[in-house]
């Protein structure tokens, strides 16, 4: 156990290495510079000099590297060009707002994918079970941003029901009570959160579906049954119970899907994360707020991986470390 | 728009029909194999519809200059016709610059779809060989690539994607097919590579081997063509993932670049207009659901009949 944890560990470090390094080398060689994102005005070009010689950026790209990896080493990401402050500042700005949204869009996934799924399989082939996998099958299909529009036509634009984007309301002062504060702020998480969420969930409840359809062909149902057990007892204790396992591995699949998808919300709501911190910093060459971010998600994925792994092993003594 | 260019967009739609009627009859007529792989597809939910859509779509792709009454970067009227809603006209209005939304659709046919079978195409060569190569070789070979396709699924696509695409002020679309294509192909690997660790235990492997054939050609002859299954699955299923990524990036603005139409980029610019003018966001959104609807729709068939065994999840 504690081998494989090791291992585990040093494959995820060199995983996250490798991105970095990627981001690293892809993001300088881009054309561009942070100094004069656009060309539209004039700069004396001393004064750009000197400003790429403050940041090191008149070194050779791996000495650069070197330096970077030294600074990172002390837990140092760097200043934000375009934002004059440091990376870690704005990255704290940016990540609760993302986990915000990506944890309320994991919650409703979860949820919703795993009580349809589980659902149809006790309904497996009836009519009811094909009208929800064609509903699900649907939104497994739309382009994320594509239902965000949507919604924020409906709902937004047109109903006036919920804030058409941002995070909070800018005229609500800050003097309001704190309940006031949190309708605000829940509000405007109701339809970035579904977009995400409801998209997610399609795909849960197919994984669930499979994975009910097998738990209930098994022994151990038979034998509920045949003691007399109710069929919502078999079906939402005792397979369910079963059927949860690969919901593990998924939960570490979902990440990358989140956070994917986050970008994309993100963009179309105006909501301040990480999502649109990357998209911006790549925009205005950033350099180390593009490394910083690359890392990171890096980071959120393979915990994920690594965690849903361990879960699973937690879960089902059938399936120990390899090499233990 | 003409009348002419009505009946042909009816007559392509007869056409979709037609073909999907007959792939029907070709696997229901009187002596076919009742139990056959065909026949269990063309009788799935909803396949014979899926098969249509896609026909559609690829036939309006080929002949977009018959179908559509301009051409997809004329402005026709920025006075007089910007943002109209749909008219006979203009059957799905017109956007910002006053061009005609339906030949935009129809051209971003040609981009979106080709853009996605193109680059699905080179990502399921690519994880098919270096699934292989993974499975059949083990050992070092397969440790390095198994490494090497962690990388690729750890990191989200859309972020190597969005760095890679600042690589260039003006991506060309040969770029962008390699891009994603370079990018898609991880979980195939995977999938082939499993497959292949089982079929290399087999008999018709071990005398291949002994007859005297060289690695590649087993795995070429042997090995390959008993993975087709999965793999083509997994192709149905990769044109989907990468239309939806082509989509994402290009409403980015990082993908295929204005005025080329792309179904992605039409929905990144009729969105500042979704008050006023919804249709341009809507109907090229639809355009890209009905096509990856159909498409995950053949691959679960497809699924269903190639693998009896296993229940589409």
């Amino acid at each position: 156990m504690a081998t494989w944890l090791l291992r585990r560990l040093a494959a995820a470090l060199a995983i996250v290495f490798a991105v970095v390094t990627l981001s690293f080398i892809a993001i300088h060689l881009a054309p561009g510079t942070p100094f004069l994102p656009g060309d539209e005005r004039a700069v004396d070009p001393a004064v750009v000099a000197a400003l790429r010689a403050r940041f090191g950026l008149d070194q050779p790209l791996p000495v650069q590297f070197v330096r970077y990896l030294g600074a990172l080493g002390h837990g140092d990401l760097g200043l934000s060009f375009s934002q004059r402050r440091p990376v870690a500042q704005a990255l704290a700005d940016a990540v609760p707002n993302t986990l915000l949204l990506a944890g309320t869009a994991l919650a409703v996934d979860l949820l919703l994918g795993l009580t349809l799924g589980t659902y149809q399989a006790s309904r497996a082939r009836r009519r009811v079970d094909a009208a929800i996998r064609a509903a699900t099958l649907t939104l497994y299909s739309l382009p994320v941003f594509w239902l965000a529009l949507v919604l924020l036509l409906v709902f937004g634009e047109r109903l006036h029901w919920l804030p058409v984007g941002g995070i909070r309301d800018p005229v609500l002062s800050d003097s309001a009570p704190f309940a006031a504060h949190l309708a605000d702020r829940l509000r405007h998480l109701i339809l970035p959160a579904l977009t995400l969420g409801v998209v997610g969930a399609a795909g849960t409840a197919r994984y669930q579906r499979a994975a009910m359809l097998e738990a209930l062909n098994q022994e151990f149902v038979r034998a509920a049954r045949a003691k007399g057990l109710s069929e919502r007892r078999v079906v939402w204790l005792h397979a369910l119970r079963n059927a949860l396992l690969p919901a593990i591995t998924m939960v570490g699949l979902a990440l990358p899907f989140l956070l994917t998808g986050a970008v994309l919300v993100e963009t179309v709501f105006a909501w301040p994360g990480m999502g649109k911190l990357t998209a911006d910093a790549i925009a205005a060459r950033d350099y180390p707020v593009v490394t910083a971010t690359a890392l990171l998600a890096s980071v959120l994925v393979v915990t994920g991986s690594a965690l849903a792994d361990l879960l699973y092993m937690a879960a089902d003594p059938r399936v120990r470390a390899p090499d233990a | 728009m003409s009348g002419a260019r009505w009946f042909a967009v009816l007559a392509v739609i007869a056409w979709s029909a037609l073909a999907a009627l007959v792939l029907r009859q070709r696997f229901e007529r009187r002596g076919a194999d009742h139990r056959g792989p065909g026949r269990r597809f063309v009788r799935a939910r909803g396949t014979l519809i899926a098969v249509g859509i896609l026909v559609f779509f690829a036939t309006v792709a080929l002949v977009a200059p018959l179908l559509t009454p301009y051409r997809p970067s004329l402005q026709l009227d920025i006075v007089r016709l910007q943002n109209a809603p749909p008219s006979w006209g203009h059957p799905l209005g017109t956007d910002l610059y006053s061009r005609d939304t339906w030949s935009r659709i129809a051209y971003g046919a040609r981009v979106s779809l080709s853009v996605g079978t193109l680059a699905m195409l080179l990502a399921a060569t690519l994880g098919a060989l270096v699934g292989a190569a993974a499975g059949y070789f083990r050992r070092w070979t397969d440790a390095v690539l198994m490494r090497l396709v962690d990388v690729g699924l750890a990191i989200p696509r859309i972020f190597i994607l969005l760095v890679a695409a600042a690589l260039t002020t003006h991506l060309p679309l040969a770029t962008l097919v390699l891009m994603l294509g370079l990018t898609s192909w991880f979980a195939t690997s995977r999938l082939v590579r499993a497959e292949v660790l089982s079929i290399r235990e087999r008999d018709f492997v071990a005398s291949a081997r002994a007859l005297g054939g060289g690695a590649w050609r087993v795995i070429f002859r042997h090995v390959l063509p008993n993975v087709a299954a999965p793999l083509i699955v997994s192709m149905a299923l990769g044109i989907a993932q990468v239309m939806l990524l082509e989509a994402a990036l290009s409403f980015l603005g990082v993908g295929v670049q204005p005025p080329t139409p792309s179904w992605g980029n039409m929905i990144a610019e009729g969105r500042d207009q979704l008050a006023t003018a919804p249709w341009t966001t809507i109907f090229p959104g639809l355009a890209i659901v009905l096509v990856v609807m159909a498409l995950n729709t053949v691959a679960d068939a497809l699924r269903d009949a190639l693998d009896p065994r296993q229940e589409t999840p």
